[in-house]
């Protein structure tokens, strides 16, 4: 028993008091365990989004990747912010139409603006599919976190264990309102945790953050800046690009939408969000000190970076501290992502096939299927392997691929068809999977283009062969059908 | 207001432009590489300009909207 360990089993029982206390007073029907009625303000909502993007992805991965590849890792800072700018404009006409329509999901939502629910069948599968790795790199996080920061008290497997069961819990109990109350607690530690971290190890190290820079430029100059080839300015716009496109198609963070009270809410969190990538900054900071202070982490034991470097540094009650808010990190994602894959398959899947099941049903179904993907996310985490690390790099570009047909369904005019969505989604998710699986780039299918184009990010093949098809089976259909054949406008009554 | 909205597409231009011509560690801001002094900036700036598109956004003054 030391002080790391207690640290880390308070962060658990915290998440675990808060997310049963946000039950409190609260009748768990569909729509406000999925979407707490609509109900949150600014703050909440805040917490939410924040809660979605700062996981330990950003934790571990963020500061591995500054010290594993130096200045690509500024891509971060850069897809969230402008996904928050397009939010501003973006987000306000999908949170009326979900409260119009009485909408849950993210499929639900195509679901509806198609008057298809094979459409928001397919969704789902997309969301899902992508979803349960991002929950696996969560659990594989926590286990990390505890083991090191725990000095081995509790081994990986047993904390995965132990995290998967308080996220499941206080899922079930509270929906996610659950998620939005730890993620209160979540914040406020990882803020504090970061910006200590950020600031401590330069100046600790260094004497100042200029000295830190200067002594990385000296050991390895041009680290902290794009490379002229591979990850390249190309490459950097060109991912940026295609990341800020794909953010908010995540089926959590979409869902996330839905709980705002108003629109207002939403633009507001556009103005304060950008700010708050700030604590990236700092993440980064960890990741650029450790470099010459911790050296030798090759391959994904670049991730172990920020621990290494504070298990070097600190008294064990500090690694606790850091520990816990790791392990913060891994839970309030974990479980949005255990509450929208539970509600795509219940409202989006076992809907279609039960129709006449009424919502109570359907949340019913819902929170008894938490703890199934929860031991689906668990088997992978354990069984590790290559499939999931595979499934993982692809889950991002599977998201992004629902960007056009959601952005068509947006505007006034129909723009394409049911059918002719589904063909683009089809079409891009299949061509992310054949790209990933035999590790292609732009530059192994075209080699003959010049340097420029050949280091473009290879999500942009899948996204133009996604609207290839979307454009020609709509124009297809509309040349072959007769015009009333094809529906010019959408209809909520879809579900 | 809808001049105002076009300030949107300043912070794209700053980050999907700007790393072909500001790519570089020298001079040093506040003892960041410039690369990356000028994507905090463009953070900070991001923020301004939303702040300000909001506050001129008339469907804010309505409370239902």
């Amino acid at each position: 028993m030391n002080g790391a360990f207690l640290g880390i089993g308070a962060a658990a029982l915290l998440a675990l008091t808060l997310g049963f206390l946000a039950r409190r007073g609260q009748q768990m029907g569909l729509g406000q365990w999925t979407v707490a009625d609509r109900s949150f303000g600014a703050p909440l909502v805040f917490l939410l989004m924040a809660g979605e993007i700062y996981t330990t992805f950003t934790f571990l991965g963020g500061s591995g990747f500054a010290y594993g590849r130096g200045g690509p890792v500024y891509y971060i800072l850069c897809y969230a912010t402008l996904a928050y700018v397009i939010s501003y404009f973006m987000l306000p006409p999908i949170w009326r139409y979900a409260r119009d329509n009485a909408l849950y999901s993210q499929a639900d939502f195509f679901a509806a603006k198609y008057a298809s629910r094979w459409l928001g069948a397919l969704v789902s599968l997309v969301g899902i599919v992508a979803l349960i790795p991002y929950l696996v790199l969560q659990f594989k996080g926590l286990g990390i976190i505890v083991e090191i920061a725990g000095y081995g008290a509790i081994g990986a497997k047993t904390a995965v264990w132990i995290g998967a069961t308080v996220a499941t819990t206080y899922v079930i109990m509270s929906g996610v309102r659950g998620s939005a109350w730890t993620a209160v607690a979540k914040d406020v530690m990882i803020v504090l945790v970061v910006v200590f971290l950020g600031i401590y190890f330069p100046l600790h190290y260094y004497g100042s953050l200029g000295a830190m820079f200067g002594a990385i430029e000296a050991a390895k100059p041009g680290f902290t800046v794009l490379p002229e080839h591979g990850e390249s300015a190309w490459w950097f716009s060109s991912t940026v690009l295609l990341t800020t496109l794909g953010f908010y198609m995540w089926p959590h963070t979409f869902g996330s939408i839905y709980t705002a009270r108003n629109a207002r809410v939403i633009r507001q969190n556009a103005v304060v969000l950008p700010l708050y990538q700030l604590v990236l900054l700092f993440v980064f900071l960890v990741g650029f000190a450790a470099i010459l202070q911790v050296p030798g982490l090759k391959g994904p034991d670049v991730d172990l970076a920020l621990f290494r470097l504070s298990v070097k540094t600190f008294d064990p009650w500090i690694v606790g501290i850091i520990g816990a808010a790791g392990v913060l990190t891994a839970l309030v994602p974990g479980s949005m992502i255990l509450m929208t894959a539970a509600t795509l398959l219940a409202n989006n899947l076992y809907r279609n096939v039960d129709r006449s099941a009424a919502d109570a049903h359907i949340v019913w179904v819902a929170r008894s299927l938490v703890p199934v993907v929860a031991l689906v996310a668990v088997y992978f985490t354990l069984a590790g392997g290559e499939t999931i690390v595979a499934l993982l790099l692809m889950g991002y570009s599977f998201v992004t691929q629902l960007f056009p047909a959601l952005i068509l369904s947006l505007t006034k005019t129909r723009w394409t068809t049911p059918v002719g969505a589904a063909a683009g989604i089809v079409a891009g998710v299949g061509t992310v999977a054949a790209v990933s699986l035999t590790h292609s780039t732009i530059a192994t299918l075209f080699p003959a283009l010049p340097p420029a184009i050949r280091e473009l990010n290879v999500g942009l093949i899948a996204l133009a062969v996604n609207v290839i098809a979307l454009t020609i089976v709509t124009v297809g259909m509309k040349l072959t059908m007769p015009r009333s054949a094809v529906p010019d406008e959408a209809d909520s009554t879809a579900q | 207001m809808r001049m105002v909205r076009l300030l949107a597409l300043l912070p794209f231009a700053a980050m999907l432009i700007g790393p072909f011509f500001l790519n570089r560690v020298e001079p040093m801001i506040f003892g960041m590489p410039f690369l990356l002094a000028w994507f905090v900036a463009w953070i900070g700036l991001t923020a301004a300009i939303m702040a300000l598109i909001y506050r001129l956004d008339p469907t804010n003054r309505d409370d239902l909207s």
